[in-house]
């Protein structure tokens, strides 16, 4: 009689490599670059897609599985946070506008990076980075489903998250993010992998997610940190991948080395400069800091990213030119962030406020070369005003920058006192810059940026007013169309958080939770 | 350098003058004063006259500020581009050369904001 073999199970590696090379194949009656289109133009040139490495070896079953098995436990968390009112349990009702920044601010990037990752993962001909693509790309629809699950019991109880998708695509200050991702989908996918896959997963996710998810662990918002744990694998995943391209482009052709300078010069600066809402976040928006932008920018950039670059060097990789202009503007930019949105507290879609006394006291603390010397005199000048029921809002629409869209608030290099002011001419028209690297950004791809959807120029062109809007009519109110048209609640979504709906009724619920009243 | 792209590249520019329903922008600064986190952005038509964009859109906007009260607009110091100005206030935008985007900042002197802060 024969003995029934069993058949023996692949190997980790064997099956790694039926699952993702051996699905590949090579094209008989249609030809490769009409298959894929998009791989040549860039200027990048790889020879041997089989160098590819695949850092991780996870085969699409296994993804599924283990993915299925975190959000269990996930879902399982937010509903014991929500069937417990967690949203009272959090430090003070301030910190809840760090999670209307970041539902309107980040998760629609997610989405977006889900978009990019498929097209890129597509775009690419080797078998290994598509299913690194594809994978990545499931991961961040994954993200922006569960953020949006996580937050949106604070929707039920606070406002301005009602809408954050339109309001992602509207608010003037959302346009710095939604720009940022714009610009890198819009380009090829070897640009798209050093952008977003390097420069912002790599470099500077530390700066972008370790802040959200530990001022969430200080400030007992359970249900984001946990969603925070559980992406964590995924990030990890997202991190090795950004840098096996990076290796992996310049180990194919010494030509592409002076490409990839340059989108890193480009997108570490682009990527900074949307981290000013972070910057802003830690050291204002958290009632419990956790470390300040400062010495965040310090652990992760300045110490991990020179490691980094060190490491680059042996391909000829420097680091970012734009490293010693942000090591100067450390000590600024988040007060100049606040700054900005105090000014325009009556059209965004979350409250400012005043630091108080105690709160000064630790900004000058952390900020000792120029918190009290810049920053004090000016916000005590807005305290007092406010007491005197003379809350500053500024009502005048300020200028921006054609690049990152940054209102013109950053100074100059070395000096505090004098804004910076870049401009180019081109083609009969002037062009506007808050730094030399977003001119030399511009300057680069003249033809993209020229097509920036300026909020500030959109408004004067009457394209941010509700359908049907006539702004000639006799005491058309500008501002009240335009919050229209973001869908947002004038006196609800916007102001100060001293007279706002949600600190009345959060101190109200948390009453209600102690207290025998 | 230009963008690299698969075909021709060419798309219109999003704030062209003629899209502005007559008016043209005019960004304006002032100098020592970062109460106010960035210059503004006005759209005027290139007819207004320059003395009434002080006197009226200027007032609105930077009028919250115990400094404006005190200027001596005959010792403000303009500057277009970064370069020295000499606005006429009688005559139009135009006719002071100032075209579509162009950017004016002026200093007060003696005036520095809250403290001598520069705020």
């Amino acid at each position: 009689m024969d003995m029934q073999v069993a058949k023996k199970k692949l190997g980790l590696k064997e099956r790694y490599a039926v699952m993702t090379r051996g699905l590949d194949w090579t094209p008989s009656y249609q030809k490769m670059e009409d298959i894929y289109p998009y791989i040549a133009y860039e200027g990048i040139k790889i020879h041997d897609w089989d160098k590819w490495e695949d850092p991780f070896r996870l085969t699409m079953d296994a993804y599924w599985k283990y993915q299925a098995e975190k959000e269990r436990k996930l879902y399982a968390i937010i509903d014991a946070f929500n069937q417990n009112n967690g949203h009272l349990n959090v430090t003070d009702a301030r910190y809840i506008n760090t999670i209307k920044l970041f539902i309107s601010g980040i998760s629609p990037l997610e989405y977006v990076a889900h978009r990019g990752f498929a097209h890129a993962g597509r775009a690419f001909p080797g078998p290994g980075p598509r299913v690194a693509c594809l994978m990545q790309s499931l991961d961040e629809i994954r993200h922006a489903q569960t953020q949006v699950h996580s937050i949106s019991n604070y929707n039920k109880y606070y406002n301005g998250m009602h809408d954050f998708h339109q309001a992602h695509d509207r608010v003037w200050f959302l346009s710095v993010p939604k720009s940022f991702f714009d610009d890198a989908i819009t380009a090829g996918p070897f640009e798209f992998m050093v952008s977003i896959g390097f420069s912002f997963e790599y470099v500077l996710t530390n700066l972008l997610f370790v802040p959200f998810v530990s001022g969430a662990a200080y400030n007992g918002d359970m249900g984001t940190m946990t969603f925070g744990f559980s992406a964590q694998s995924d990030e990890a995943r997202h991190m090795t991948l950004g840098l096996e391209v990076i290796k992996f482009i310049l180990e194919q052709d010494p030509a592409n080395v002076p490409i990839v300078q340059r989108w890193i010069d480009k997108w570490t600066w682009r990527g900074y400069r949307v981290l000013t809402l972070v910057a802003m976040m830690m050291d204002y928006m958290l009632p419990k800091r956790t470390m300040s932008w400062k010495e965040a920018w310090e652990v992760y950039f300045e110490e991990n990213g020179g490691a980094l670059f060190k490491d680059l060097a042996r391909y000829g990789i420097k680091m970012p030119k734009c490293a010693e202009q942000i090591a100067l503007e450390k000590d600024h930019l988040s007060h100049q962030a606040w700054s900005t949105f105090y000014n325009y507290a009556a059209a965004a879609n979350f409250h400012t406020w005043m630091p108080d006394e105690d709160e000064m006291a630790w900004l000058a603390a952390k900020y000792p070369a120029s918190f009290d010397k810049h920053y004090r005199p000016r916000y005590e000048f807005w305290r007092e005003q406010a007491a005197k029921g003379n809350r500053f809002y500024n009502k005048t629409l300020p200028m921006l920058c054609q690049t990152c869209q940054i209102p013109m608030i950053f100074t100059e290099p070395g000096d505090a006192t004098k804004i910076c002011y870049r401009e180019v001419d081109y083609k009969g028209d002037k062009y506007h810059f808050c730094s030399d690297h977003c001119k030399e950004i511009f300057e680069h791809e003249p033809e993209k940026y020229v097509q920036a959807w300026l909020p500030v120029h959109q408004i004067y062109q009457g394209n941010c007013f509700p359908e049907g809007t006539d702004p000639t009519v006799e005491g058309f109110d500008p501002l009240a169309a335009v919050l229209e048209y973001y869908k947002l609640e004038h006196g609800r979504d916007n102001l100060d958080f001293d007279v706002s709906e949600d600190k009345k009724n959060f101190a109200e619920w948390r009453g209600q939770a102690t207290k025998n009243i | 350098m230009s963008v690299a792209a698969l075909k021709a590249y060419d798309f219109p520019a999003a704030d062209t003058q003629d899209k502005f329903h007559g008016a043209q922008l005019l960004y304006i600064g002032w100098e020592d004063h970062l109460l106010f986190c960035a210059p503004f952005a006005f759209p005027f038509p290139p007819t207004m006259r320059f003395g009434d964009v002080v006197a009226g859109p200027m007032q609105a906007a930077f009028g919250y500020h115990p400094d404006y009260a005190q200027i001596d607009w005959a010792k403000a110091e303009w500057f277009k581009s970064g370069k020295p100005f000499a606005p006429d206030f009688d005559k139009s935008l135009a006719e002071n050369g100032l075209r579509h985007k162009d950017v004016i900042r002026f200093r007060t002197p003696g005036l520095t904001g809250i403290k001598g802060s520069c705020s």
